[in-house]
């Protein structure tokens, strides 16, 4: 029996506990944008009627979501790795909730593959349920667990309902500016509205959200230090920025905003809950994180793999770059 | 209300069996898709080009469900074993987040390329999204048995205490991940994938060759000999090399496990009491109901080999001694280890039966006229996943009563806080779930193969018609009203 070394581990002046709290939610935001508007087209997909425009909707997203959905899966195991207290506490303790996740993101996951092997009616109305299922169910709860994580809470709090609803919201809005980019004929020309009304409603529930917030106590002096106070104006201006290029069809800016959004309600997240990382237990960072040897081989593992997992998306996206053809399908 | 560690382990039983299903299919199409597209690619045929986007099919099919029933497991090590994950999340965690980064971001964004991609990208760059996709696929495999089998034969860690809960801290990464059972693991393991794809493959020619749908006649465009011999051919061919490979690896392996976990090779032959010319039993069977969990009690009807398991375990020599379970702290479920192993082995040998004998035919010209052949590889299609669920069961069930291998009990790497009523309702939930996907997937994967690959014009293939071909037996007609 050794006793754990309590010395930190720092490199060029980081901790390396910091760098993963950091990168762990890195994993997340990454998960919650690039996944999220896989999420927001099954949401339109739920709009539309017709049958073109909802193949449309999943040729989209095809050749995507599976690397994209492997952002949660790092995620989960940089958690696992890099702070193993805090992975099995918090998934132990929302049993039930991970669960639903689970359910939602196997009835995403399976419905485009199964649509598309039949012709008939039913099923493809069964699975297109299904896909639409998946897709607003695994952000709202995605979402109820991020909002009790930072609330360190069980069960469901409010406040964690109207983070759910917002993640939600702004998937929607990374979905049509996605599909904006991706698509052609009418299901192209609304997506611009949709978007503007989705921008909206995210930031009308992340204001409803911080309000429920500012009542817990600790919350509403934390709010207001810098770095929170900075990412709630940021969303704003970002909010404005998406409106704005979305009215004056800039695709690109449009999703550039949409996960600058995303990347400010992550970071609030991660800020408002810093140095802790799992409230309930109380664990900072420097009590979580692996020893020594264990995290310096992680970080070499991780400086390796990051850049190379960069460029297989580099290699992805362009790839499929532009407009889907008319002839394409899922 | 079931008891939450009970409830748990089942769980985990069944999303283990039900995942590992779509990996082996996955790993062991890989190379096959690899070999296709790298066909296509030089020579241009039709047929190769029609061989991979078939295959494709079924592995895009299998990876979508590998995909969501893996995550569940990911995502049960904190939900039902957050004692074992916080323990030993150090060591365990590491590999799958390094499977993460390294092989499932590969595998995924590539296969989006492979799928979808063939009109848009360079010849070169399709054939190596495949590569790449297979390159994914196996890493997969060399990072999931690396954090397993470090729970077989840990080294490379020491013990800690803090704050009276145990943890395992990783002193020597390199003895940790290169650990003794790794190498046989994964050899073990990606022999069975392939031989198991490979057996899928034949048994699915031999099916469509059977049917006599394709000697040669084009029959609606759709039905050709020529796409299901070549396909039985390939499979054959590999088949020939695994098979063998599989059985003689096995035996070394079990030597293997003799050494390091004596308590698991005890279990496999069901030794109660160590002894020396310890006979290897082919079959044994208690006579009183009391002993049914163990199947060399004294009242035994069995057949056995004299000093059978003293010489496989010792590598010929048949005086050896095998440490009985007896003299170990608690042990496994013996029955179970003890028949899956027995049903493992006699699998192994009757693929080599099985390669061997499609192998003469081949050689004598009638690999396309032995109708029993046909039959025994259509029986024979799934009977290596089969075998993968034998060996996995032995592995894992058996280690019992350890997570980590004289370390830390199973059930002490339970949540502690977790309710049997939240367990027994997931463990209900994903029987229920797991038995609907399964049923999906068979229906899908059996619904591509009935109607075969597409015409070379790449319009989709039709059902077979009833009227049409006479010779198929209702039973298999029975979704012609799918359309």
């Amino acid at each position: 029996m050794i006793e754990p070394s309590p010395l930190r581990t720092v490199w060029f002046g980081v901790a390396l506990s910091d760098l993963w709290f950091v990168v762990v939610f890195w994993f997340l935001a990454m998960f919650l944008f690039l996944d999220g508007w896989d999420f927001g087209v099954g949401a339109v997909f739920a709009l539309r009627d017709d049958r073109h425009e909802r193949e449309q909707c999943l040729a989209a997203i095809g050749p995507f979501w599976d690397g994209n959905e492997v952002w949660l899966v790092v995620f989960g195991g940089g958690l696992f790795a890099a702070f193993p207290a805090v992975y099995a506490a918090l998934f132990s303790r929302h049993y039930l909730l991970l669960f639903g996740v689970l359910g939602t993101l196997i009835l995403r996951g399976m419905a485009p593959e199964f649509y598309e092997q039949r012709e008939d009616e039913a099923w493809r109305r069964w699975w297109g349920r299904a896909f639409v299922a998946g897709s607003v169910g695994a952000p709202f709860l995605l979402g109820v667990f991020a909002g009790n994580w930072l609330l360190g809470v069980d069960g469901v709090a409010l406040a964690s309902v109207v983070v759910g609803l917002a993640v939600i919201a702004l998937n929607v809005a990374s979905g049509a500016a996605f599909l904006r980019l991706k698509t052609t004929g009418g299901l192209r020309d609304e997506m611009p509205a949709l978007g503007v009304r989705a921008a909206a409603a995210y930031l009308a529930l992340v204001v409803v959200a911080l309000g429920l917030l500012a009542l817990r106590p600790g919350f509403g002096d934390a709010l207001l230090t810098p770095v929170p106070a900075a990412l709630v104006a940021g969303s704003v201006l970002l909010g404005v920025g998406y409106v704005l290029a979305a009215r004056r069809d800039r695709p690109y800016v449009a999703l550039g905003a949409a996960g600058g959004l995303t990347g400010a309600l992550v970071a609030l997240v991660a800020a408002l809950l810093y140095p802790t990382v799992e409230p309930m237990t109380g664990l900072t960072v420097e009590e979580a994180i692996i020893g020594a040897p264990a995290v310096e081989l992680l970080t070499v593992g991780a400086a390796l793999l990051i850049p190379l997992v960069l460029t297989y998306f580099a290699v992805l996206y362009s790839a499929f770059s532009g407009p889907i053809d008319a002839e394409e399908s899922y | 209300m079931v008891d939450p560690a009970l409830a748990s382990r089942l769980q985990f039983a069944v999303t283990t069996v039900v995942h590992i299903i779509f990996p082996v299919m996955s790993m062991g199409l890989a190379p096959f898709l690899v070999y296709f597209t790298w066909k296509e690619v030089r020579t241009g045929e039709a047929l190769y080009e029609r061989l991979r986007r078939f295959w494709t099919k079924i592995f895009a099919v299998s990876f979508a469900v590998g995909t969501v029933t893996g995550l569940v497991l990911e995502f049960e090590f904190g939900t039902n074993f957050a004692a074992f994950s916080a323990a030993a999340g150090e060591l365990f965690g590491g590999p799958l987040a390094v499977e993460g980064m390294m092989a499932f971001f590969l595998e995924a964004t590539f296969l989006g390329v492979f799928v979808f991609g063939r009109e848009r990208v360079s010849d070169r760059l399709y054939f190596l999204s495949s590569v790449m996709v297979g390159l994914g696929t196996w890493l997969s495999a060399v990072w999931i048995l690396v954090a397993n089998s470090w729970m077989q034969t840990p080294r490379g860690y020491e013990l800690a205490r803090e704050s009276g809960r145990l943890t395992v801290l990783l002193t020597d990464p390199i003895a940790a991940y290169a650990n003794p059972r790794f190498p046989w693991m994964f050899v073990h393991m990606q022999n069975a994938a392939v031989l198991s794809v490979a057996l899928f493959m034949a048994g699915v020619a031999a099916y469509h060759v059977y049917r006599r749908r394709h000697l040669g006649v084009v029959d609606g465009g759709n039905l050709d000999a020529e796409f299901w011999r070549a396909t039985l051919k390939v499979a054959l061919v590999v088949l020939l090399i695994t098979a063998p490979l599989q059985v003689l690896h096995g035996d070394a392996y079990g030597r293997h496990v003799a050494e390091t976990q004596p308590q698991k090779f005890a279990a496999m032959e069901a030794v109660w009491e160590t002894d020396s010319y310890v006979p290897e039993y082919i079959v044994a069977f208690p006579t009183s109901v009391d002993d049914l969990l163990n199947p060399r009690a004294k009242d035994i009807f069995g057949i056995g080999i004299p000093g059978g398991a003293s010489w496989l375990a010792s590598g010929g020599n048949a005086q050896a001694e095998i440490t009985g379970l007896n003299e170990f702290e608690g042990s496994p479920p013996v029955a179970v280890v003890f028949w899956s192993f027995r049903a493992m082995v006699a699998l192994g040998f009757w693929f080599v039966l099985l390669a061997f004998w499609a192998g003469y035919r081949w050689r004598t010209g009638e690999l396309f006229e032995d109708r029993l052949l046909h039959k025994a590889l259509m029986a024979s299609s799934v009977l290596g996943i089969l075998g993968v669920e034998l060996g996995w069961i032995v592995t894992e069930v058996g280690r019992q009563p350890w997570v980590i291998q004289g370390v830390m009990r199973t059930t002490e790497g339970v949540s502690p806080g977790l309710t049997g009523t939240e367990a027994t309702l997931t463990l209900a939930g994903f029987v229920g779930g797991y038995l609907v996907l399964l049923s999906l997937y068979t229906y899908v994967v059996g619904r591509l193969i009935r109607r075969g690959p597409e015409t070379e014009d790449g319009a989709e293939p039709t059902l077979p018609d009833r009227e049409r071909d006479p010779g198929i037996a209702p039973a298999a007609t029975e979704v012609s009203e799918d359309d």
